[in-house]
């Protein structure tokens, strides 16, 4: 089995084939919604199935990853690495943002396991990001709907 | 919380082959067949690694 199943070079599409496969969905609003509430940019794209499993996994993510004890990063520490943390949690947009909210999570390590559960949620925000940028392209022809 | 290492592998390598399957390929069928390459190669990988690491220190 190959990595690249569909890489045998596809010519890109011309503005008319991708207008064709256009979503009326806007592809800000698609990149937007799909942060802010992962699989949220798919629902509005009508892929009701993929935005279920978009939405379990990192949801899944970031909550084993809070019941782990892993860090919450927050970005005014001053630390370069500690910011880099917080632009990966910021990626699971209102799962971030509620939990600072109710300021749930932990600031620090604790435990040997926490540094697992750091690592999930950071990779939620990551895995979160990509599948909102799916959504973009998904939107704007870039990517057959 | 807790859960041992491998459990912790399967769990990510689980969730992050999804979405990797979801967002990498276009049809139905291909993310199915590129999320379970994902999923191998990442459980596939902690092992060999494993056996790498207790290679070395033996």
């Amino acid at each position: 089995m190959t990595t690249n199943a569909q890489a045998p070079a596809q010519p890109l599409k011309k503005p008319a084939a991708r207008a064709a496969t256009k979503s009326p969905v806007s592809p800000a609003v698609a990149l937007f919604a799909g942060w802010l509430i992962p699989g949220a940019g798919h629902l509005l794209l009508k892929k009701p199935i993929r935005a279920a499993l978009l939405f379990v996994s990192v949801a899944a993510m970031f909550g084993i990853g809070m019941a782990l004890e892993g860090k919450i990063y927050t970005p005014a520490t001053g630390d370069l690495l500690d910011v880099l943390g917080f632009a990966a949690d910021l990626g699971s947009g209102a799962l971030y943002i509620v939990t600072r909210m109710l300021d749930l999570g932990h600031s620090s390590v604790q435990i040997a396991i926490a540094d697992y559960g750091t690592k999930f949620i950071a990779v939620a925000g990551l895995l979160n990001i990509v599948a909102a940028v799916d959504a973009h392209s998904l939107a704007s022809g870039r990517k057959p709907l | 919380m807790t859960l041992t290492h491998f459990s912790a592998v399967l769990l990510f390598a689980l969730f992050t082959s999804i979405v990797f399957g979801i967002t990498m390929r276009s049809n139905p069928r291909m993310m199915v067949r590129f999320g379970a390459f994902c999923f191998v190669l990442f459980v596939g990988g902690t092992i060999a690694a494993s056996w790498v690491m207790w290679a070395i220190k033996h």
